[in-house]
């Protein structure tokens, strides 16, 4: 039970000895930040050492990933396309990670999401010649309403019967996909292709190119209303957090439980809800995607955008505005990740962020402290 | 009373000298002699803190003293570990077992030997340990897993084990604490086979009845010193040995302005609750607190102080009986209706229950204001009134801290408490529930607490102090109450420390309400 040679790892080949100690006070706020940029420079790098084993140069890979997602306003507009989803998704996360309920299920509630918003055009739920505005109103209530029943189920399971969120909103992931392709296999077939037909022009959110006969400059750039939209959505969720009585009960009970039960805060209500608003956002995500991007249900809508917007929200330190940066540069290693390779290196560059993200948390609470041999 | 006569003549089993043991501001054992016999049952009585435990843990090899030697059977000893004292005879029984509740008796009692070497001849031990339980009269299915067995069932595979390993001296460190009153008896009559057979053990506890049922000599603690050495048990009247437990301290009186108690705010009738192992925890309590009085409960901890706060702030769910505030019934309504009936509550654990430690100092003040006008205004939170709230806390209370939006988590134990007093007073509570308020803090910060729960007296409100410490019960009580295993044991108004002790170790006074549950003795 001797505590002192708990925390040292002898190493007799090095001129020095590591300790780690916990850190009794916490770090200064401004060491956090600085972590999470160090990291992201440290997963860069990993990312440059396989780059180089592999081949190629990683100066010129990353130059490339830069001007082919930042180098002009058409690819900057790409990036934020790819983006927008993100950061809708990630302030889904946002929400309920401040709750500390863990939903792994923004993929799921944002195919539903895409699914609401498709059944007003293709059920018909309106008339193909109703207005733009009310088109995009009814897709946006269905699409969010659909994420919300989504998220709803995992939230009372979970408040009702103690049921593990994590597990069941991943598995609903699959349902929801599964749910999806019934309806483009089997309902909303074009002409038995995997997807239903495409939108009438009305339905889908304004990008700036349609304005390309007003202002010539905004020719070409698919960048859509979905960003206002996640703007919107970004302020609204820090209203809640932070300015609204709903939000503080959020904040008491992902911080400690058992004082939220001790200032009578309703726990199962508030997880019920919270899942549902996390849900609503996810859907409100897949609607913009579908409205705005892709114009059409089909089965590849997203590359795992409901996965990814739990790296941004956990990057972003679950504070919404944060949030949409972190989402810009994901946007961008997805776009640009394209160029260089399909799959691989993006990916796991992304990869290596999130496992250094969590281990990073380990200096946040601990110091290292490097000592010459025979110091005391 | 069965005393062993000539005790003189036995051989001493370990003789603890001069044992001093600090740890970070406690003098948990100061110089302290002890010393067991061979063949004997040895009470080691005392309140929570007092030491007895840290002075078991130093035989069982768990801590190394500061000071003082150990000799067992005549050899000095220095313990390294647990191993160590196992090897000279010393087996400590913790209160939390160390079973693994998958695995058979049998596997748990061989956990850790040399013995089986590579096949396990599980039948051939489970019969040597049948046997051996046979032996101490103790019917344990030596197949049966961990998980299948009772509490008591559990204790007897932990008994079992340092009687495999050839322990000739128990140490047991509050064995009833967990049983049922069946069970005591079934442990006792273990214990006395194993007097027979002529084990020496070490029996920890606080309860005097138990103590006096079992035992044949008694050492008996107060804060880290020995108060009385191996007294033989015979002749030893039960109000003496609660004096040595709780001594007679000259009390300090803090100046306690005279308030004339009004009606009734708290009416607390035959109320009964589980813990949180869902035992029964409260059996029958009634009692009543008025208008501009405080009462104390004194208690050792464990006896139901803290589900009886939770069950008045509707925390927890009573299984029977009713609590009245202000004349309306209470009982199992929501935590908000009591908040909003006016029920303070300074609850135990300051870290974890009473504040959120990542939220700033403004989010835990209106903790229990966040609904009610300036601060909430609409569905939303007011933040220049919520803040104006806090700064004015801050000053009202000297809440050190730079800003109001520093994290309480970074707060001392003194501030923090101050923080949680700032929040439940200025509700102006008709009721106020302050469980162990001063734990933990410093001179400077308990004298601030007292003085705080003495204004609020004068300020007309009810209180009940729930508090190990008695000093502070008899310096701020104008009545106190003993509870003992979840029943009231009666009503002390004199300060009157002998008739407290003895409440707290299980006797019962003859104000003592009547209970509608007997009493299992």
């Amino acid at each position: 039970m001797s505590e002192s040679t708990l925390n040292q790892r002898k190493s007799n080949w090095l001129p020095f000895t590591v300790e780690v100690e916990p850190r009794l006070t916490p770090p200064p706020a401004w060491f956090s930040w600085a972590l999470t940029i160090g990291l992201i420079i440290f997963a860069l790098l990993i990312g440059a050492l396989v780059i180089a084993f592999a081949g190629g140069n990683p100066w010129a890979a990353y130059s490339h990933i830069a001007r082919a997602s930042f180098g002009s306003i058409g690819v900057l507009s790409d990036t934020l396309v790819k983006a927008i989803p993100l950061m809708i998704v990630g302030l889904a996360c946002t929400i309920a990670f401040r709750m500390r309920i863990w939903n792994i299920g923004a993929e799921g509630q944002f195919f539903l999401g895409a699914f609401g918003a498709s059944a007003v055009v293709l059920t018909p739920i309106l008339p193909s010649d109703s207005p733009q505005w009310l088109f995009i109103l009814t897709m946006l209530i269905f699409g969010m309403a659909a994420g919300a029943i989504w998220g709803f189920i995992p939230g009372y399971l979970k408040a009702k019967f103690n049921v593990n969120e994590v597990i069941s909103t991943l598995m609903l992931n699959y349902i929801a996909v599964s749910w999806n392709n019934y309806w483009i296999y089997a309902v909303w077939t074009e002409g038995g292709f995997q997807m239903s037909r495409m939108f009438p022009r009305n339905a889908w959110l304004p990008r700036l190119t349609d304005f390309a006969d007003r202002v010539p400059a905004f020719g070409g750039l698919t960048v859509h209303f979905g960003l206002v939209l996640a703007i919107l959505a970004a302020i609204v969720v820090w209203l809640i957090l932070y300015r609204s009585q709903w939000g503080y009960e959020i904040r008491v009970v992902g911080d400690n439980p058992p004082t939220a039960r001790y200032a009578g805060i309703p726990i199962a209500r508030n997880t019920v809800l919270v899942m549902m608003l996390s849900g609503a956002l996810a859907g409100l995500a897949g609607m913009s995607e579908i409205s705005g991007v892709v114009h059409r249900l089909q089965g590849a809508i997203s590359p795992g955008y409901g996965y990814t917007g739990i790296i941004v929200a956990w990057l972003a330190k679950l504070n919404p505005f944060a949030v949409i940066p972190v989402a810009i540069f994901f946007g961008a290693l997805i776009l640009a990740g394209r160029e260089i390779q399909p799959s691989g290196i993006p990916k796991m560059i992304q990869g290596i962020i999130l496992v250094c993200l969590i281990a990073s948390d380990f200096l946040m609470r601990n110091k290292i402290r490097i000592r010459r041999k025979g110091e005391a | 009373m069965e005393a062993v006569q000539n005790s003189q003549e036995k051989p001493i089993a370990v003789q603890m000298s001069g044992i001093v043991k600090h740890f970070p501001g406690v003098l948990a054992n100061d110089h302290v002699d002890f010393t067991l016999l061979k063949g004997e049952i040895h009470a080691l009585l005392g309140e929570n803190g007092a030491g007895k435990s840290t002075l078991m843990n130093i035989l069982a090899g768990l801590y190394h003293p500061d000071a003082g030697t150990i000799v067992v059977n005549g050899k000095i000893c220095h313990f390294n570990s647990p191993r160590d004292a196992i090897h000279a005879g010393i087996g400590m029984i913790h209160q939390h077992f160390m079973l693994v509740p998958s695995m058979t008796v049998t596997e748990n009692i061989l956990l850790g030997l040399e013995e089986p070497r590579f096949r396990l001849r599980l039948p051939y031990y489970d019969e040597q340990i049948s046997a051996l339980g046979e032996r101490f009269g103790m019917k344990v299915d030596p197949k049966a897993r961990i998980w299948q067995l009772s509490v008591g069932e559990q204790q007897r595979v932990e008994i079992l084990k340092m009687l495999y390993r050839g322990a000739e001296i128990l140490i047991m460190d509050e064995p009833t604490a967990v049983l049922a009153p069946a069970e005591v008896e079934e442990l006792f009559h273990t214990l006395r086979r194993m007097r027979e057979e002529g084990k020496s053990i070490i029996f920890i506890s606080h309860k005097l009845n138990e103590v006096t049922s079992i035992a044949d000599r008694v050492t008996v603690l107060r804060r880290g010193k020995v108060t009385a050495a191996g007294l033989p048990l015979a002749g030893v009247s039960r109000a003496e040995l609660a004096r040595l437990m709780v001594g007679r301290e000259v009390v300090f009186n803090i100046q306690k302005k005279p308030v004339q108690p009004g009606e009734v705010v708290l009416k607390v009738e035959n109320l009964h609750a589980l813990n949180d192992r869902g035992l029964p925890a409260l059996r029958g309590v009634s009692f009543e607190v008025r208008r501009g009085e405080i009462v104390g409960l004194a208690g050792v901890a464990g006896n139901g102080q803290r589900e009886l706060a939770e069950v008045i702030t509707c925390m927890r769910k009573a299984e029977k009986g009713h609590v009245w505030v202000g004349g309306e019934e209470i009982t199992n309504c929501n935590v908000s209706k009591g908040i909003r009936k006016g029920v303070a509550h300074i609850p135990e654990d300051r870290n974890h229950v009473g504040t959120a430690p990542n939220l700033s100092v403004t989010d835990n003040v209106i903790l229990k204001k966040y609904k009610e006008p300036p601060i909430a205004s609409g569905w939303m939170l007011n933040h220049v009134a919520a803040t104006g709230y806090a700064e004015d806390l801050k000053k009202g209370f000297e809440i050190l801290v730079p800003t109001v939006e520093t994290p309480v988590r970074l707060l001392s134990g003194g501030n923090l408490q101050r923080v949680i007093l700032a929040r439940e007073i200025s509700a102006q509570p008709q009721l106020l529930i302050a469980v162990q308020p001063t734990r933990g803090l410093d001179v400077g910060a308990i004298e601030g607490v007292h003085r705080l729960l003495l204004a609020q007296r004068e300020a007309g409100a009810a209180i009940l102090l729930i508090s190990e410490e008695l000093e502070e019960l008899i310096d701020l009580s104008d009545r106190i109450l003993g509870i003992y295993e979840g029943q009231i044991m009666g009503e002390v108004t004199d300060g009157n420390i002998e008739a407290i002790g003895l409440m707290m170790t299980g006797t019962r006074l003859e104000n003592a309400p009547v209970s509608q549950e007997a009493h299992h003795e």
